[in-house]
C-alpha cells in the first residue's frame, strides 16, 4: 500500500532529480523553445517542498492536490498549469484514503495524464510531456516490476519525441527545425516518473 | 556575458523596485508582481489587465496609466505570470464595469490567463479575454500552438485603452481589441540571439554573416536562417511578406519595432526602406511609431507591424495616454 509518506518521497526525489538536471532541461528548451524549463521547474518544486512541511499533508491526495496547487501558483509558462493540473487531478482521483494500492494509484495517474492532455490538445506523438507521461501511467498496472517498467517507458518516450516534429507549444513555431531535438517537457516527465520508481524502490 | 544584475533569481523583482522608484505614478506591488494605475479602480470604467513573461519591456508594465492598461502582471523572463497575479490585478483594478484580459498567443500565457479568468469569474469579476495572434511567420493551422501575439499587443491595448477611457462598456472594449488584432499583421528577424539571465549564454547559435526571419520575441530561432541582407532587402521581404498575408484596403498604423539591442540610427532608417516599400504598393500610412516597445532582452533585430485603421480606430490611437513607455496627448 502507498501512503502519504511514499508520495512526500516521491515529490522530494523529483526535486532532487530536477535540481540536478535543471541545466540540462534548460539546454534541451533553448533548442526549441526559451532557455527557462529548468529553472522554472526548480522554483516550482522548491515552493512544492516548503508548502508540503509548512501544511504536512497527511493523505496521498492531499499531498498531490496541495503540490499541484503550488505548481500553478509558482512556475508559469505551461509547465506551470500542465505539471499542476498533472498533480492536481491525480490527487484527487486518490480521494480521501489514507493508503491507496498502486493499481489504484495508476488509474488515478492515468486521470492526470488524461487532465493535462485535455489542458493542452496535445495527443502522443505531438512532442510534448504527453509522449513521456502516456507510456508511463500505462505502465502502473498495479503488479510488481511496474514503476520499473513505468520508468523505462517514460525514458523511452521521451528518447522518441527527438525526431518528431511538435505541434504544440512553442517547438511548433519551429516547425520541421523542431525534429532532432528531445523535447523537454517530455525530459522532465520521464525525470518524475524516474523519481516515482526511486521512491518506489526507497532510494531518497 | 556580462549583465548588469546582481542573480538571475532577483532579475525581475529587483527591476520592478527599480521601476516603482522612477514611476510614483504607478503602484508597484513588488512581492505579488502586479504594476498598477495609481487612480485604478478608476469608478464605471472598463479596466484593462495584462502581463506576460518579463524581458520584452516596456511591454507590459510600461503601458500601464491613462489611456492604455489599468494593470500589468510580469512574469520571470520569458515565463508567463501565473494565475495569482492576474486575479490579484483584476480584483484590485476592476471598478465593477468589467475587465478584459488581454493575452498574447503562447501556450503558457493562455493556460494560465484561462485559469485566472475562471478564478476571477468566481469572485464575482466580469472577465472577457481577447488573443493577440498577428505573427505571420507561424503557420497558422491545428498542428502549430497557432500564430504569436508580437507587435500588434501594443496597438490592441493603446485602442482598446482608449475605449475604456472614453467610457465604453466591456462588450465595446473587447470588441475593438478585438478588430484591432484581426487588423494587423507583423513578422520580425533577428540579427543576433538574446541571452536569458538563468542561462547566461546565448540560446541560439547566430554566426556572423547570417539572419534569422520570422522570429518571435522570446529568443526561439525562427522561420528560415539566411546570409545576412541589407536593410532594404529586409524591409522589401518582411513587408511584403505581411501584406500578402492580409492586403489593406484602407490607410495602417505602422509600428518598427526593435528587438532591444538595435539602435534608433538603424531603426529609423529601417523605417525609410519599410515606409518606400508602402509607397511602392499603394497602401497609405496614417501614423507611424519607430522605437523599442516590444522587446526580446538584448536580441538585435526588429520586427514590422501594419494594422489597417478606420476613422474610430485612428481616434483613439491619437487619444491621450500618458504611461512610462508611450506618452502623448493632453
Amino acid at each position: 500500500m502507498l501512503d502519504a509518506e511514499f508520495f512526500l518521497r516521491w515529490l522530494a526525489r523529483s526535486k532532487d532529480l530536477i535540481d540536478q538536471q535543471a541545466g540540462h532541461l534548460t539546454e534541451l528548451d533553448s533548442a526549441i523553445g526559451d532557455a527557462d524549463h529548468g529553472s522554472n521547474l526548480q522554483r516550482g518544486f522548491t515552493a512544492v517542498l516548503a508548502a508540503l512541511e509548512r501544511d504536512s499533508p497527511t493523505t496521498p491526495g492531499a499531498v498531490l492536490t496541495l503540490a499541484g496547487r503550488q505548481l500553478i501558483s509558482t512556475v508559469g509558462g505551461a509547465s506551470g498549469p500542465l505539471y499542476g493540473t498533472l498533480l492536481r487531478r491525480t490527487g484527487k482521483a486518490l480521494g480521501d484514503a489514507v493508503e491507496v494500492t498502486p493499481q489504484q494509484f495508476g488509474d488515478a495517474l492515468r486521470a492526470g495524464v488524461a487532465a493535462v492532455a485535455q489542458l493542452g490538445g496535445a495527443q502522443p506523438g505531438d512532442k510534448t510531456m504527453v509522449d513521456a507521461l502516456e507510456p508511463a501511467a500505462a505502465a502502473l498496472d498495479g503488479t510488481s516490476g511496474a514503476f520499473a517498467a513505468a520508468r523505462e517507458a517514460a525514458a523511452k518516450g521521451a528518447r522518441e519525441t527527438v525526431p518528431m516534429v511538435a505541434r504544440k507549444g512553442r517547438a511548433s513555431y519551429l516547425g520541421e527545425r523542431s525534429a532532432g531535438h528531445e523535447d523537454p517537457g517530455a525530459a522532465s516527465s520521464a525525470l518524475i516518473v524516474a523519481a516515482l520508481a526511486d521512491g518506489a524502490e526507497g532510494i531518497r | 556575458m556580462r549583465m548588469l544584475i546582481n542573480v538571475p533569481e532577483t532579475v525581475v523583482s529587483d527591476a520592478l523596485r527599480g521601476m516603482a522608484a522612477a514611476h510614483p505614478e504607478l503602484q508597484v506591488d513588488v512581492e505579488n508582481r502586479v504594476v498598477m494605475r495609481r487612480d485604478a479602480p478608476v469608478a464605471g470604467r472598463v479596466a484593462l489587465v495584462s502581463g506576460g513573461g518579463s524581458g520584452h519591456e516596456p511591454l507590459h508594465g510600461g503601458f500601464v496609466g491613462p489611456g492604455m492598461l489599468s494593470a500589468a502582471c510580469p512574469g520571470e523572463v520569458f515565463t508567463s505570470p501565473v494565475p495569482d497575479q492576474m486575479v490579484r490585478a483584476a480584483a484590485a483594478v476592476d471598478s465593477g464595469a468589467g475587465v478584459l484580459f488581454i493575452v498574447k498567443n503562447y501556450t503558457g500565457d493562455v493556460l494560465n490567463f484561462d485559469m485566472a479568468a475562471e478564478l476571477a469569474e468566481d469572485e464575482g469579476i466580469r472577465v472577457a479575454k481577447v488573443l493577440v495572434n498577428d505573427d505571420v511567420a507561424v503557420v497558422d493551422s491545428l498542428f502549430t500552438a497557432g500564430r504569436r501575439g508580437t507587435g500588434a499587443t501594443l496597438f490592441v491595448e493603446k485602442i482598446a485603452g482608449a475605449a475604456a477611457e472614453a467610457g465604453a462598456p466591456l462588450e465595446e472594449v473587447e470588441a475593438i481589441a478585438r478588430r484591432v488584432n484581426d487588423s494587423a499583421r507583423s513578422f520580425g528577424v533577428a540579427l543576433s540571439s538574446v541571452t536569458t539571465p538563468a542561462k547566461g549564454t546565448p540560446t541560439f547559435d547566430l554566426p556572423p554573416g547570417e539572419l534569422e526571419l520570422g522570429i518571435g520575441i522570446h529568443g526561439e530561432p525562427g522561420r528560415e536562417r539566411r546570409p545576412m541582407m541589407t536593410s532594404r532587402e529586409i524591409a522589401d521581404f518582411a513587408v511584403h511578406t505581411v501584406l500578402e498575408d492580409r492586403p489593406p484596403t484602407g490607410p495602417v498604423l505602422v509600428l518598427v519595432n526593435g528587438m532591444g539591442a538595435t539602435p534608433l540610427l538603424e531603426l529609423y532608417g529601417f523605417n525609410a526602406e519599410v515606409q518606400r516599400v508602402l509607397t511602392e504598393r499603394g497602401v497609405a500610412v496614417a501614423r507611424t511609431l519607430v522605437g523599442n516597445y516590444v522587446t526580446s532582452l538584448d536580441m538585435a533585430g526588429c520586427s514590422v507591424t501594419i494594422c489597417q485603421v478606420d476613422e474610430q480606430m485612428l481616434t483613439l490611437w491619437d487619444a491621450p495616454v500618458q504611461t512610462p513607455g508611450l506618452r502623448w496627448g493632453r
